[in-house]
């Protein structure tokens, strides 16, 4: 593989049945590239928490995944209300999520510190009332 | 012990089987699915009373070898559909969690 090779999703928001639906995608995208199963599993990891987010938290968003032979980088971009109080956000346990959310398994507060733990970079820029948008980058 | 093997012991059923012949490595129970998308290892039998569609979608991402729905519980239709689109296994038992877990352990 010679170059980038980039890859676009548009997620849609509140929609539980699909939701994980591009992460899944690019996990065989990056199979089928011959990609190591660590590096599969990161990134795949890293996408599903930060797709999901931005279902539940963000009514949507968009994602783009950037494939280089040495690097496989991830941008999740919402419009969504944005997080107030980044350091919070990324504490183990720290959840926003409602009931209705919690009873299909989610809200546990560990979706960004999963992100955090499986990327070897990772930032977020996020302004309250306009959006987030995080990035992500798995070393080959 | 392959997924075929644990679905066909007592007290467990499956309900889809993708790939009989996976072999199971070890195991991981919880139902909050960030967790077990951080623990969850690959080739783990993945135990849980989650039922919904979400459990899909976590499998085949972090790769546990089956899901095994403890208590009883059945995966919901959108659940059993996805399964077998993507190639998840799931396997239902009427012991409860604990119970599940001590019995796969006691297998492997
Ligand atoms: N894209 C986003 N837009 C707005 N707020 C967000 C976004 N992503 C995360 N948050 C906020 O950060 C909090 C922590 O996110 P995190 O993913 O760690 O936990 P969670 O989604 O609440 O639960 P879990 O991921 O364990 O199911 C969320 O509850 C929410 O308040
Ligand atoms: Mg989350």
């Amino acid at each position: 593989m010679a170059g980038e090779i980039n890859f676009h999703f548009d997620i849609d928001g509140g929609n539980f049945t699909s939701a994980g639906e591009a992460s899944v995608r690019i996990k065989k995208l990056l199979r089928d590239m011959g990609f190591p199963p660590d590096v599969i599993r990161r990134v795949s990891v890293a996408m599903y928490e930060g797709e999901i987010n931005m279902v539940i938290h963000a009514n949507g968003g968009s994602a783009d995944v950037n494939v280089s032979p040495d690097k496989i980088e991830i941008i999740l971009a919402d419009s969504g209300p944005g997080i107030k109080n980044i350091e919070l956000a990324m504490q183990e346990g720290y959840s926003t999520a409602p009931d209705n959310i919690r009873s299909l398994g989610f809200g546990a507060g560990m979706g960004l510190p999963n992100m955090k733990r499986y990327t070897d970079e990772m930032r977020i820029e996020s302004e309250v009332g306009r959006g987030t948008t995080i990035y992500m980058t798995v070393n080959v | 012990m392959t997924v075929e093997m644990l679905a066909k012991t007592a007290d467990f059923e499956p309900i889809y089987i993708a790939d009989g012949e996976r072999e199971i490595l070890g195991g991981y129970a919880g139902d909050l699915l960030s967790w077990v998308m951080g623990r969850a290892k690959e080739g783990d039998a993945w135990v849980t009373i989650m039922s919904n569609v979400n459990i899909v979608a976590v499998c085949t991402l972090a790769d546990p070898a089956c899901i095994v729905l403890s208590e009883g519980v059945r995966p919901d239709e959108e659940a059993l559909r996805r399964a077998r689109e993507q190639g998840v296994s799931i396997i239902s038992t009427g012991l409860d969690t604990f119970e599940a877990c001590v019995r796969i352990a006691s297998m492997l």
